[in-house]
């Protein structure tokens, strides 16, 4: 992995590669396939300024170059990229569902169970599109002007080009170089949309960014980019994703996420994860291949990582922090769970650079059915990074005995003063546990429920306090039917 | 009726049979103390009346409250008011006693038809119950069970047994591992729960429990059968005899 600092965007100068330009662009959808047309015609499509086009083409040239990768540990047949569609209007698509009675009613139910709306519902069922039912854009319009009065910018990707094209140019992929890894670079060439929040010097963001735009989350599509900058002494809480499971008709997401902490600034990151899981024999499915990585730009800046995956086919998806800034903290939580025929391969890098530089990693796996859950995590600690700090702790959990757990822990010290901690534990949810908790009045389905949250506690505590209560009744839905 | 019915049971632990034809009535306001050796199945009595999976029940029938046991899960047993107190009870990590306590209580009353507790209603529960079963505010705020000593989960059981309110207390040496103060604590609580329609199953290998928590009847279960009943002098016998002539069956 290389860590490459504002430095790719020199290269952006040479435009090496020109071709012209010939795909039709008036439908709705482009063609399936990739090649170099295609990515001119999105950039076209989002009217977007030449400079952006060159980093995308440039982006596909080197994409050709690479191979996928093949050490994490998840299966799946080769995915034929030539097949796939990369570019299709955020709207309706014509073979959505018409309404609510054409939805799997299974799907249905966790709605139900997890409290949404039905208006909501609707919406993350892909039966209306956003505007249609919700009155996002004056609640939007509000939010956004408040921010503005502090100086916060927050908003769509594609706005962010177009009306702070000099921020987006100063730190689009100066965490995640183009060339940083296979699914990103595919990423950096056909980004569809994604979010963009720059904080300024001093100011604390009041709320919680994204709580408001629960809805629109249901729409970013296939591959969101996401930056969001705090400047000096900035604070910004930003939360991804939502809980209800979402349907989509894309198979493969892949996503980057770079995050840049100046100066004492920090940001706390939040995910949800709950993409479709595919069914129980794993028809069906996303392919969540995600690159996030936040750069403790600054002295005495800090970066939080806190992430809970319940669904996907296949996760693989490492949150880094790359800690340059002396006094730099760089944190990571997560819950990952897989049930059924789900394979999830995550974990975290976290990159020492500064000095006096600190990480904790807290990890917790759960397993169930057959599925695979695999931490793989990285900590490095680099010759300048004097009395750096790390400590992991990796649980995994298994439900049932046909499950696994693998944890692989990577350490890489070149300064002695370093001290790195590492803790690791695999533990299987006892019957007795469960008898207890039944001789207590709760279901098996609430007793596992119980454990499980238990278990992931402290993870769960450095959620955003609405998000972390819907994140247990999450958790409880993923596993329902692992047990008895 | 009786609050608990167990004709000719049967019951085994891994294909091993360990209940060799069990029969006991208890009626709603009694106390019945059910001593014998180590290893005669007086845990796999009540890991079967309380519905323990790894616990199979071969042959006979278990009524309580008039219905057939058979037809309710573990949890539903436990909601119907059979309440078990563990011989080993086990440790929830990251729940809290207090959180465990509340969605206990919150599920029997959903059974039961009754309106769910909220955060008030459920502390001043607690006030109430620490009345009948002192227990430390530590033990109530830290995960279940998790490294409390021995006598610490004896008197947490006790406790969640006051909270819960069962028709019937089954106690597994609830007594083995407290010290005499810890000893009258539970005995006491015991005693305050007792009363005109709840009942007891007091398994204990000592004398002593008995001494405060008086019984009506004494029964001795020697290799999966009950061999003797009697009067609470019965234990007594036992203390000066031991099981010994019953060694030789
Ligand atoms: N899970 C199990 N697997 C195998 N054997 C078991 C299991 N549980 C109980 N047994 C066996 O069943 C028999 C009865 O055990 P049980 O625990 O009911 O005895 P007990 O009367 O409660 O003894 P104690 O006074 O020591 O508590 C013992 O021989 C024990 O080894
Ligand atoms: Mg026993």
């Amino acid at each position: 992995m290389k860590i490459e600092d504002e430095k790719s965007f020199d290269e952006l100068g040479d435009k090496e590669y020109k071709y012209g330009f010939v795909t039709d662009i008036e439908s709705d959808s482009l063609p399936p396939g990739l090649n170099e047309d295609i990515v001119r015609a999105i950039s076209k499509r989002k009217d977007e300024p030449e400079w952006l086009t060159d980093w995308r083409v440039k982006a596909y040239h080197h994409w050709t170059t690479l191979e996928e990768p093949t050490w994490a540990k998840v299966e799946f047949p080769p995915i034929d990229y030539q097949a796939l569609s990369y570019y299709s209007a955020p709207k309706q698509k014509i073979d959505a569902p018409k309404s609510l009675d054409e939805i799997d009613p299974e799907l249905l139910e966790t709605y139900k169970k997890l409290g949404i709306p039905l208006h909501e519902q609707e919406v993350f069922a892909g039966v209306v599109a956003v505007d249609a039912v919700f009155d996002s854009v004056s609640v939007a319009t509000t939010f956004k002007g408040k921010l503005e009065e502090m100086g916060i910018i927050f908003g769509s990707f594609s706005d962010a080009v177009k009306e702070h094209p000099e921020l987006v140019k100063k730190y689009l992929g100066s965490v995640v170089p183009y060339k940083d890894n296979y699914y990103a670079t595919l990423n950096s060439a056909v980004f569809s949309d994604g979010s963009f929040c720059y904080v300024p010097p001093g100011v604390r963001c009041p709320m919680e960014l994204s709580t408001y735009f629960r809805i629109n989350a249901a729409n970013t599509g296939q591959f969101e980019r996401t930056l969001l900058i705090a400047d000096e002494g900035a604070y910004v809480s930003y939360l991804e994703g939502c809980t209800a499971p979402q349907r989509d008709e894309n198979q493969l997401h892949a996503a980057v996420v770079e995050l840049v902490a100046h100066k004492d600034a920090q940001i706390k990151y939040s995910t949800v994860q709950n993409w479709y899981p595919g069914d129980k024999d794993g028809k069906g499915g996303i392919y969540n291949f995600v690159t996030k990585r936040g750069h403790c730009r600054g002295d005495n800046s800090k970066i939080s990582w806190t992430q809970v995956e319940t669904g996907s086919a296949i996760t693989w998806k490492y949150p880094s922090c790359i800690l340059k800034g002396d006094n730099s903290v760089g944190e990571f939580y997560s819950v990952a769970v897989t049930n059924n025929m789900q394979q999830a391969d995550t974990g975290t890098k976290m990159i020492h650079i500064g000095k006096n530089t600190s990480s904790t990693i807290i990890s917790k796996g759960i397993s169930a059915g057959k599925a695979q859950n695999s931490y793989r995590g990285m900590v490095k600690v680099v010759e300048t990074a004097e009395n750096a700090r790390n400590f992991s702790q990796c649980d995994s959990m298994l439900i049932g005995d046909q499950c696994g757990a693998h944890t692989f822990p990577y350490i890489d010290v070149s300064n002695p003063t370093a001290q790195v901690e590492h803790e690791a534990t695999t533990t299987k949810i006892g019957e007795d546990q469960i008898f207890y908790c039944n001789q207590r009045g709760l279901d098996t389905e609430e007793a596992v429920t119980m454990i499980v949250n238990g278990f992931c506690k402290e993870v769960f505590r450095e959620l955003p306090m609405e998000f972390a209560v819907e994140a247990q009744k999450l958790l409880g839905i993923s596993l329902e039917g692992s047990v008895g | 009726m009786a609050l608990l019915e167990i004709k000719d049971l049967h019951a085994s632990v891994a294909d091993k049979p360990i209940l060799k034809g069990i029969n006991l009535t208890i009626k709603p306001g009694e106390v019945h103390a059910l001593m014998g050796p180590n290893g005669s199945g007086k845990s796999t009595l009540s890991n079967v009346l309380a519905g323990n999976e790894a616990y199979v029940k071969t042959r006979g029938q278990v009524l309580f409250n008039g219905v057939d046991i058979d037809d309710l899960a573990a949890h539903e047993r436990a909601c119907a008011g059979m309440f078990l107190a563990f011989q080993y009870p086990v440790e929830i990590a990251g729940i809290s006693n207090m959180y465990f306590l509340k969605a206990a209580v919150n599920a029997v009353r959903k059974y039961q038809g009754r309106d769910q507790l909220d955060a008030m209603d459920f502390l001043d529960l607690i006030e109430e119950k620490k009345k009948v079963v002192t227990i430390r505010d530590d033990l109530l705020e830290r995960a279940v069970n998790s490294g409390f000593s021995g006598g610490e989960k004896k008197r947490n059981e006790i406790f969640q047994m006051a909270m819960l309110e069962p028709k019937l207390g089954i106690l597994d040496e609830t007594d083995s591992g407290l010290d005499i103060d810890a000893l009258r604590v539970v005995a006491d609580g015991v005693n305050a729960l007792r009363n005109e329609e709840r009942g007891f199953l007091v398994i204990t290998h000592y004398q002593r429990l008995l001494d405060y928590i008086v019984p009506d009847h004494v029964h001795v279960l020697v290799d999966g059968q009950i061999v003797k009943s009697g009067g609470k002098e019965l234990a007594l016998e036992l203390e000066d005899e031991g099981y010994t002539s019953w060694d030789s069956e």
